[in-house]
């Protein structure tokens, strides 16, 4: 563990709160890459604004662009196109990815573009005190929704899936060996590939929704029965499928187009 | 298109000189009357093994361009005033990452989706304040096609020279006019290549040298308040220090604002314009002229920075009267009001999405000197 720190850490311990999911992320990534055999000047950490968006910038000592509100998969988009050797990660979260982002990401997921999407769903806005995101379960107490939230939560596996994502899991941080498997997948893997990741907020959502570390080990695992598990999620590898890449196509297009370029 | 003569639409004019300027990447949403910019440059951009992306919205095509120009090519996107205003928030990060992009408006008439096909000169303003926060910015506005052409590739160079987005304001006028381009051998072009932080760089302490994604460097980029090195830093002092540096490489350097101007020798009274409207002014200038008006006319090529010192200089104490043309509701009026002091500043505007007539403009001026 040492010596991974020192290999792709810029600086810990990190400012993540006490019980959250993100530490466990870097750490599950950390080993994810260093078990692959791949350069790590090639990684792009690409992420956009919120807790989740912290996990690469600044702690992963390797190419981090932290960017603006929602907009990392259309970044990562451009960043890719450009250099098509980077092997581009994005880490968002639920409201970065799914409510500002939410269009970035079925496109990206339509162009089945060469990008890898680790999405950590902690079912609100945590960094700016708790309000009400689109994943939050119904009837849920957040700051924007004291009454119970009103609105129906997306299913996000279920949402890339129908805009043509080519590889789909999800996984809670309380699988981590599971979750390092699926990562490595899910990089090597020549598509979009998108990874929900559940993980607890007990700061904003768990204080207003009574739920301990122990409920939402309940909450989060596959074996619980459907009473437990009120947020009725499968968990695994969803999709896993071949079907043209993005930028391959791209190539394709240019080298029928350079045969009749004029400079 | 090969070195030669052309007769081409502006937008065509914009696109080839991006890639005469070595522009690698495009991404665009479909927007009337830029539209052609990208049409053109899908096809076009292959063939010199460039890429091209249509995005879902403007937002994610400025993202996307940011995106690129960090991992090593020269990037564009071409907007109007809709998309422009969606874009924003992406320059910002922009002008706060010091990203070299280049981003076209082709305005047209607003506000909201007003005259969509109609010309208009309305983000005078917006190309300079529209993005959040504190920065300079270079904004450079075309009168011809040709000079589309050229500005495209000056855009480009001042973008990869001071590391900041570069704003070519078009209108619709001379994004849709057909007329000559001349485009010469590439030999004879200046481009301006960008300089990384592993090459032999000598940092004048302004404009630092930029990273490359890829390259093992391990950059950390971001848009919070961050040291030179990336790191974030909160503390007044570091943020201080960063915006004084981003606008202080800007307003140091004179030599980004370019103007022309025409008989000021023996001139009471100066018409200044700027993109379309400054061709008519130029003929109610003649026009005016010929009538025995001692008048002469100024065209602000580059219109933000603000060319303060220049027009304070060109425009002497004989001069009482100054007539600023213009398709909004009086814009660059406000700016010249500030800089000249000593002479009276009348606004000639026209909205509606028309282009002022030499009649209208000569009308007006006389109007005014003959009261």
């Amino acid at each position: 563990m040492i010596n991974l720190i020192k290999k792709y850490s810029r600086f810990l311990p990190h400012k993540f709160c006490p019980g959250c999911g993100n530490g466990i992320i870097l750490n599950c990534f950390m080993r994810a890459i260093d078990q692959l055999d791949i350069d790590p000047n090639s990684y792009l950490c690409v992420s956009g604004i919120g807790c989740s968006s912290w996990i690469p910038s600044p702690y992963l000592n390797l190419d981090t662009f932290h960017t603006v509100h929602g907009r990392a998969i259309a970044y990562a988009t451009g960043a890719k196109v450009a250099n098509k050797k980077l092997n581009v990660i994005v880490f968002t979260g639920d409201g970065d990815g799914a409510g500002i982002g939410g269009n970035h990401l079925i496109h990206a997921a339509r162009r089945n573009i060469n990008l890898t999407v680790f999405l950590i769903n902690n079912y609100i806005y945590g960094m700016t005190g708790g309000q009400m995101a689109p994943t939050t379960p119904k009837n849920s107490i957040t700051s924007t929704s004291v009454f119970g939230s009103p609105e129906r939560p997306f299913d996000l596996c279920d949402l890339v899936k129908s805009a043509g994502a080519t590889y789909i899991a999800r996984w809670s941080v309380f699988q981590p060996r599971q979750l390092i498997k699926s990562m490595k997948e899910a990089i090597l893997h020549k598509g979009f590939a998108f990874i929900e990741i559940l993980s607890p907020c007990p700061t904003e959502f768990g204080r207003r929704n009574q739920l301990s570390i122990k409920d939402y080990l309940s909450l989060f695992d596959p074996k619980s029965s459907r009473e437990k598990n009120k947020f009725k999620t499968p968990f695994g590898i969803l999709v896993k499928k071949k079907s043209p890449e993005f930028c391959d196509i791209l190539d394709q297009i240019k080298k029928i187009a350079s045969k009749k370029g004029d400079i | 298109m090969l070195p030669g003569k052309y007769l081409v639409l502006g937008d065509i004019a914009c696109a080839e000189g991006a890639i005469y300027a070595g522009c690698k990447l495009f991404a665009g949403y479909p927007i009337t009357p830029a539209t052609e910019i990208a049409e053109y440059l899908s096809r076009r951009l292959p063939e010199v093994g460039g890429d091209f992306l249509q995005m879902e919205d403007e937002i994610a095509s400025s993202a996307a361009i940011i995106g690129a120009s960090w991992a090593g090519v020269k990037a564009m996107t071409a907007t109007s005033g809709p998309g422009f205003s969606l874009m924003q928030e992406n320059i910002s990060y922009a002008y706060h990452t010091e990203t070299p992009i280049v981003i076209v408006n082709v305005q047209r008439s607003g506000p909201s989706t007003g005259q969509a096909t109609y010309p208009a000169q309305q983000e005078f303003y917006q190309s300079r304040y529209g993005a959040h926060g504190d920065y300079e910015s270079i904004v450079l506005c075309p009168s011809s096609v040709q000079e589309t052409f050229d500005m495209t590739i000056r855009s480009f160079n001042l973008s990869e020279q001071y590391r900041i987005p570069v704003i070519l304001l078009m209108d619709g006028a001379i994004g849709h006019m057909r007329e000559k381009l001349v485009i010469p051998n590439p030999k004879n072009l200046n481009i301006i290549r960008r300089v990384y932080m592993d090459d032999n760089y000598t940092e004048n302490g302004l404009v630092l040298p930029m990273g490359k994604f890829g390259s093992g460097q391990k950059l950390l980029i971001t848009g919070s308040a961050h040291e030179i090195s990336g790191k974030r830093n909160y503390t007044p002092k570091v943020h201080q220090s960063t915006i004084k540096r981003i606008c202080s490489k800007i307003q140091a350097n004179n030599d980004i604002i370019e103007i022309e101007s025409f008989n000021l020798d023996d001139a009471n009274t100066i018409i200044i314009s700027y993109g379309v409207s400054a061709r008519p002014s130029y003929g109610a200038m003649l026009n005016l002229r010929k009538k025995g008006v001692k008048i002469g006319f100024i065209r602000l090529k580059t219109i933000w920075p603000f060319p303060d010192t220049l027009l304070r200089n060109l425009i002497n104490n004989n001069v009482h009267s100054i007539f600023v043309v213009e398709m909004n509701n009086g814009m660059a009026v406000r700016e010249v009001s500030r800089v000249i002091k000593n002479a009276q500043v009348f606004s000639i505007s026209v909205l509606g999405g028309i282009i002022p007539k030499i009649k209208y403009i000569t009308k007006k001026v006389e109007e005014i000197i003959y009261d």
